[in-house]
């Protein structure tokens, strides 16, 4: 009996609460929609009773409704009385989306819609709001965020907040960030020891924001804090020089990387053959339209479409370079000025033929989602993650080449044929045959190159044509048919190209280097790494 | 025996074929000005001045021609930024037509070219000093192709950058060039370059006269451009630089200072490219510095490579063909006129290795 009793109870127990939960509901329900309500009324002083009942809801929808009105986005529609967000400004007029899920955006002219008013107190409150929400995410990189976001304008209420999550945080870099908070408003105090320490903790810190806080405090009476604040900007100025520098050679490593993609293949028909291929920008070009076409032929798959396209790429540029081989190069043997041109004339016609396929407007290949974004290290220093993997996307090609030329038997016969012909052929190797793959090979890696590249630019006509001047310099700097030349000499051009630029500007840099080369041609005239023994008189 | 008759016919500035190029030229540039002045403009015989303007172009891209096969046929450096020397050469005469614009500028600066006063300049860049002086610029004209070419040269060949390297370093050149120019603040007029010429000399650059003047003035120029490099060809010179085209080590072995010998040929060379140029500025009406492109410089060889290397005659005959060429088929079939330069580049350099020159003489030797 007594058990029956006490299951009873518990029954109205779950019972009581479910019904009590469901009231509790209702009610945030009724406070959202009340909010909006009040919001629809266009008027300031509605509004703000509306965002302080849409506040108090802790309704899941408020957070993005307030967000909008915080940014200017949220518009009341005034025909049909409801609210709607700014997706986009047209020349048309406004694109809107209802705030409700499931509706399609539609473009509506300007005097259809109004935007829904604020002042600067509700601008705060929303803030205040908002902040306090983000500062207890519970991840740890939106926490981050909402701090750095706070830092600019520190207010009591923020700082109450910061202060509190200080106490429950136990990321060590949102402690950081939070105590850089507090640092950052006890500066304005009136002790000089806490000012001080403060000074001492923020001298850590990159944001701007602490900076500033420095900045003004270096035109204080008190000579003690003035100094270390002094000593605190040189020591943050000092970082940000450091991280700024590595940025730069970040940058520079990725112009490197395309360099060397684009040169190395011409590296190793230059080499073995003796002979320049001018049409290689073309072959580049090539790849970079195989992307194209192979993310046309599969649009729903966008990060695979890139993945798929590089062998693809390699195979269509280095069939159509082992036909320039066949078809050109293998009539002019010996004789290098004229094959010169010959290929000029090839890349001539493969332009044309590009244009005339695919119009001579420029097409734009779209970069899959995990190649999009960066990675922060800190306020300063962020590396967008496109140039990351062309860093990697080089290392790995060239690799893969020295692979090839070191362990294979067909890497033997091309240093075979390359250092001396006459006696690789006696000894049996159809160079010939060698000529033909070594060719196809360097035109497939400029195929490759093309799908870097397209991921940095647009696909046109002229890609080709505006690598090309720059891939001969690498070549020639880093010495012919020498792969580690390649890669130091596009490294470094890479790099010391990015090191002028801000010093320079763009062009003068390209500027410097070309007559840098041209001038190193004249000490060293076979490059970095030349050649050694008999081949090298060839 | 036979060998021994055309050495010695070679030896002489006035061989048969320069006999015969010189009359041609002489007879096509009379009756082309016969054409144009005596018959009248309904007349079938008529050539109308555009026609005789569009001849002139022709006849200094013949003379650009014959300055690289100089260098190209006769000593065996492939330049692939001879269009800078030319454009240079173009650029100073185009100073020169900057400057006698005057006050009948957009903006009426007396001093200043219209571009200058559109950004703001003040006052003239020191090197725009003396360009309007007509003696100051034709000396430039020389000039300053061939100090850039003496400085280049003297490094590359000093050093003995040879073949494709040097091929390379001298698009480099150009390109450097052309990216400077582009630039604003070079004092060249940046992309736009310069034009909106109004007189040369005094004579105003649209009259029928002044145009008829430039062409026979780039005949003539072509003609003694062309005996100059005969002269060159035919001396002792010439001999050396043959010889340092077919076996550089050997030469130098003997005792020849190679590089002085392709330093003075190369820089002569670049200097005749500048005085194509500046006859070339007047009669098109602009510079700018697309002139410098690689893609330029890289045509010009082949009109060398398809009339034929080490003739002379044929690299005129190559400069026109192509560029007559050029002019119909962009008119015509704008989109084809690519196709046919890349493969005129291929076919020539793989059936006809002497160029239509090569062609002429064989069938004179069977005939």
């Amino acid at each position: 009996m007594a058990i029956l009793k006490r299951r009873l109870g518990l029954l109205l127990f779950v019972f009581m609460s479910l019904f009590a939960a469901q009231t509790y509901a209702e009610e945030t329900h009724d406070a959202f929609d009340k909010g909006v309500e009040s919001l629809q009324a266009g008027k300031l002083k509605k509004v703000a009773s509306g965002v302080s009942a849409m506040i108090a809801s802790e309704d899941e929808r408020a957070e993005p409704l307030l967000a909008a009105l915080l940014n200017g986005e949220l518009y009341l529609h005034k025909k049909q009385k409801k609210l709607v967000y700014l997706v986009n400004k047209t020349d048309e007029g406004l694109e809107v989306k209802s705030i409700n899920e499931g509706f399609d955006s539609e473009i509506v002219g300007k005097r259809v819609v109004k935007r829904v008013p604020i002042n600067n107190n509700l601008r705060r409150e929303i803030k205040a709001y908002l902040a306090a929400k983000n500062l207890n995410h519970e991840k740890s990189s939106v926490r981050e965020k909402a701090v750095q976001s706070l830092l600019p304008e520190l207010d009591d209420i923020s700082l109450g907040l910061i202060k509190q999550r200080l106490t429950q945080e136990s990321n060590p870099d949102v402690i950081f960030l939070l105590e850089t908070a507090v640092s950052l408003s006890e500066l304005e105090s009136d002790d000089q020891y806490t000012k001080l320490k403060s000074i001492e903790v923020l001298s850590n810190s990159l944001e701007p924001a602490v900076r500033n806080g420095l900045t003004a405090l270096e035109q204080s009476d008190d000579t003690l804090v003035k100094t270390a604040a002094t000593k605190a900007l040189a020591k943050i100025q000092d970082k940000a020089e450091m991280y700024g520098f590595i940025e730069k050679v970040f940058f520079g490593l990725s112009l490197g990387s395309v360099l060397v993609l684009a040169a190395i293949g011409l590296a190793i028909t230059f080499g073995v053959m003796g002979c320049i291929n001018m049409a290689h920008g073309e072959l580049i070009m090539i790849g970079a339209y195989t992307t194209y076409v192979i993310q046309l032929l599969m649009p729903n798959s966008i990060g695979m479409s890139l993945l798929v396209a590089v062998p693809a790429a390699f195979l269509v540029s280095g069939i159509v370079g082992i036909a320039i081989e066949r078809g050109v190069i293998q009539f002019l043997k010996g004789r290098p000025l004229e094959t010169l041109l010959a290929t000029f004339g090839v890349s001539l016609i493969l332009q044309q033929a590009v244009r005339s396929i695919f119009s001579p407007l420029n097409r734009s290949v779209e970069t899959p989602e995990w190649m999009s974004g960066s990675i922060e290290f800190n306020p300063i220093l962020s590396i967008t993650l496109n140039r990351l993997y062309i860093i990697i996307f080089c290392l790995a090609v060239v690799a893969l080449l020295f692979f090839v030329l070191k362990k294979t038997v067909l890497g033997l016969q091309v240093r075979a044929v390359s250092q001396n012909r006459d006696m690789a052929r006696a000894m049996g190797v159809r160079s010939e045959w060698v000529d033909a793959l070594t060719f196809g090979l360097g035109s497939g890696i400029a195929g490759v190159a093309g799908v870097a590249l397209s991921q940095l630019t647009n696909v046109g006509p002229n890609l080709g044509q505006s690598y090309i001047i720059d891939s001969f310099m690498v070549v020639v700097f880093g010495g012919v048919g020498n792969l580690w030349g390649t890669l130091v000499a596009g490294m470094s051009l890479g790099v010391a190209n990015k090191m002028l630029e801000p010093v320079s500007g763009a062009v003068l840099a390209k500027i410097i280097m070309l007559v840098f080369i041209i001038l190193f041609i004249q000490k060293k005239p076979r490059g970095l790494f030349p050649q050694k023994g008999r081949a090298a008189e060839g | 025996m036979k060998e021994n008759y055309t050495m010695q016919q070679d030896q002489a500035v006035f061989n048969r074929s320069t006999q015969i190029f010189l009359m041609v030229l002489a007879a096509v540039t009379a009756l082309v000005v016969i054409c144009n002045q005596v018959f009248a403009p309904d007349s079938a015989l008529h050539i109308p001045t555009y026609t005789v303007t569009l001849l002139g172009k022709y006849l200094t891209f013949a003379l650009l021609a014959v300055a690289i096969d100089l260098i190209w046929g006769y000593l065996g450096i492939l330049s692939l930024g001879h269009g800078a020397f030319f454009a240079l050469g173009g650029y100073a005469m185009g100073m020169y037509l900057m400057r006698q614009i005057g006050d009948r500028g957009v903006y009426g600066d007396p001093i200043l070219p219209d571009f200058m006063v559109f950004l703001n300049w003040n006052e003239l860049p020191w090197f725009w000093l003396g360009f309007d002086q007509f003696w100051f610029a034709m000396l430039m004209v020389v000039l300053a192709p061939g100090l850039l070419a003496y400085v280049f040269g003297w490094l590359a060949f000093r050093s003995r950058v040879t073949g494709v390297y040097l091929s390379i370093i001298t698009q480099a050149l150009t390109f450097a060039l052309m990216l400077a120019f582009y630039r604003n603040e070079m004092g060249f007029g940046g992309n736009n370059g310069l034009t909106d010429f109004k007189d040369l000399l005094g004579f105003d650059l649209q009259s029928d006269i002044t145009r008829i003047s430039l062409f026979v003035a780039s005949a003539i120029a072509l003609a003694f451009g062309y005996i100059a490099c005969r002269f060159i060809v035919s001396s002792k010179l010439g001999r050396v630089s043959m010889a340092i085209r077919d076996a550089e080590s050997r030469t130098r072995f003997i005792g020849y200072r190679v590089e002085n010998v392709k330093l003075w040929i190369w820089t002569f060379s670049a200097a005749l490219a500048g005085i194509a140029g500046a006859l070339y500025v007047p009669q098109v009406g602009i510079i700018n510095p697309n002139e410098f492109s690689p893609l330029n410089s890289i045509e010009m060889v082949v009109w060398v490579a398809l009339g034929g290397r080490a003739t002379l005659y044929g690299a005129v005959i190559g400069a026109i063909i192509v560029n007559y060429a050029k002019t119909y088929f962009t008119g015509v079939l704008p989109e084809v006129w690519l196709f046919a330069l890349g493969g005129l580049f291929v076919l020539t350099t793989i059936l006809l290795p002497k160029g239509v020159a090569g062609l002429m003489s064989r069938k004179g030797a069977t005939a």
